[in-house]
């Protein structure tokens, strides 16, 4: 899977770097989400599934599937 | 004078009362069930609103950039005993800011709160913590858990936060303790706001020339260096949001997890058995007690389709977390206590830009609370019957005012 963020409305919820901190992270300075990979292996698929539909903005895409 | 339809009149006066600490007042179900987003009357000043209680619809309408905080806006569903004058007359806190105001300050804020910020308290929170049990164990008989831990610690928590010097911390926690008591009456109340507010000021023009290693000195640096364009009047008034989102919800959540741990021994023994159980534990506290229910209330900016409902621009919207998080869709029999829950996110700190912005700190200290105070008070019980635990009804948070134990 491969995914995208969207900073300019992320909300530094923090919610997804909680689902999976190998994934998401939050930037020191302002606190808004970046990603650690932008293509997850498998193992990785429930957790960043969890932190897409947490987010409170829909910040978070998964552009391509599988 | 306006004449009422029959059908007008009978809108469900709201708020609704919980008739027990847990789960949301019980006429939610039957509204969810028969008419999910309905019109209700708000006691507060006999205006329509709409209640929307169903997991999805709260949290597609509290995404919406069509909606907006503003509780001065007169479809405000106002449920505090403010008059409008007044609420207009005083500036507006984070929690009742739109884009682009709100979105400035969130971003000030929120870099104190990245997860990584907060993991670096985790030690220092246990240390918090273990005095305060400390102190419970040293005074036995009976305790009142609210008094000795769920408000000092939150309290003691944001002090250190604020880098609020020792010497003053005596007049955080009484402001604490005179806001949230019982008998604290609106005067009272009224004083002591005051006071936090001058303290607040003063204690941002000291730290514009002396910057520290603390929340508020960061504030203002950042807000200077990063070109926010804040006045410090304006970081005085998110100081004082942050103290006021902080402190009263973190303790009611002390409150009542305490309890229902109490009163569930089974789900208590999963949870000291298997300590990483905590952050489901906190989950599913928050889903369970919701305690800010109405919190999220919102007012339409255009007309806006929801489901099978037309929301006129105009009109007052009431998102109801507690209802969506006991949506048997989402949760199934959802007024069981299950610290087990495999399900979805809940929307107990709120869904949306507004979305709880202290949430990982409270979820870090609840997470530390729990297991540590079974863990060194493995006898806890209640020392009145579960009944007669005082509830803040008449509150906007849901809590308890008392919650005596002994062990």
């Amino acid at each position: 899977m491969r995914l995208a963020v969207d900073r300019e409305i992320c909300v530094s919820s923090g919610s997804c770097v909680s689902s999976d901190p190998a994934v998401f992270d939050q930037d020191a300075e302002d606190g808004r989400v970046f990603l650690l990979h932008e293509a997850p292996g498998p193992e990785h698929r429930d957790a960043v599934l969890q932190a897409v539909h947490s987010c409170p903005v829909g910040a978070l895409k998964i552009v391509e599937d599988g | 004078m306006t004449k009422i339809s029959k059908a007008e009149a009978e809108y469900p006066s709201f708020p609704m009362a919980r008739s027990c600490p847990y789960g949301p007042p019980k006429e939610y179900e039957e509204i969810r069930e028969q008419a999910p987003i309905s019109k209700v009357r708000l006691a507060m000043n006999g205006r329509e609103a709409w209640l929307v209680t169903r997991y999805d619809d709260v949290r597609e309408i509290l995404s919406d950039s069509r909606v907006s905080a503003d509780i001065t806006n007169d479809g405000y569903p106002l449920m505090l005993p403010v008059p409008m004058e007044i609420l207009k007359s005083v500036p507006r806190a984070l929690f009742h800011l739109d884009h682009p105001e709100h979105t400035v300050q969130r971003r000030l804020i929120m870099p104190e709160f990245t997860v990584r910020r907060i993991d670096a308290m985790r030690e220092r929170t246990l240390e918090i913590i273990d005095e305060y049990i400390d102190a419970i164990l040293a005074k036995g008989g009976t305790v009142d858990l609210i008094e000795e831990l769920a408000m000092p610690i939150p309290a003691q928590a944001i002090c250190e936060l604020l880098g609020i010097p020792v010497e003053d911390r005596h007049f955080f926690h009484e402001y604490v303790a005179g806001i949230l008591g019982k008998d604290s009456d609106p005067e009272q109340i009224a004083v002591r706001e005051a006071e936090m507010a001058a303290y607040i000021e003063r204690m941002l023009v000291e730290r514009s020339e002396n910057p520290g290693d603390d929340l508020v000195s960061n504030l203002i640096v950042r807000n200077e260096e990063d070109g926010f364009g804040l006045e410090l009047a304006e970081i005085g008034i998110l100081v004082r949001a942050i103290v006021a989102g902080g402190h009263e919800t973190t303790a009611n959540m002390i409150g009542l997890g305490i309890l229902a741990l109490i009163e569930h021994p089974d789900q208590r023994e999963l949870l000291m058995k298997d300590r990483s159980l905590a952050s489901r534990a906190v989950d599913e506290l928050m889903r369970i007690f919701s305690i800010s229910d109405f919190g999220t209330s919102r007012v339409a900016m255009e007309d806006i389709q929801l489901g099978d409902t037309l929301i006129r621009k105009g009109e007052g919207i009431i998102a109801s977390l507690a209802a969506a998080n006991h949506d048997p869709d989402l949760f199934p029999d959802p007024y069981r206590f299950d610290i087990t829950r495999e399900s979805v996110r809940n929307v107990g700190f709120g869904h949306g830009v507004h979305q709880c912005s202290g949430q990982t700190m409270v979820r870090m200290q609840l997470e530390l609370i729990f297991p540590r105070l079974f863990e060194r008070i493995p006898g806890l019980r209640l020392a009145v019957p579960a009944e007669e635990l005082p509830l803040k009804n008449d509150s906007l948070i849901h809590g308890l005012y008392k919650l005596p134990v002994t062990w």
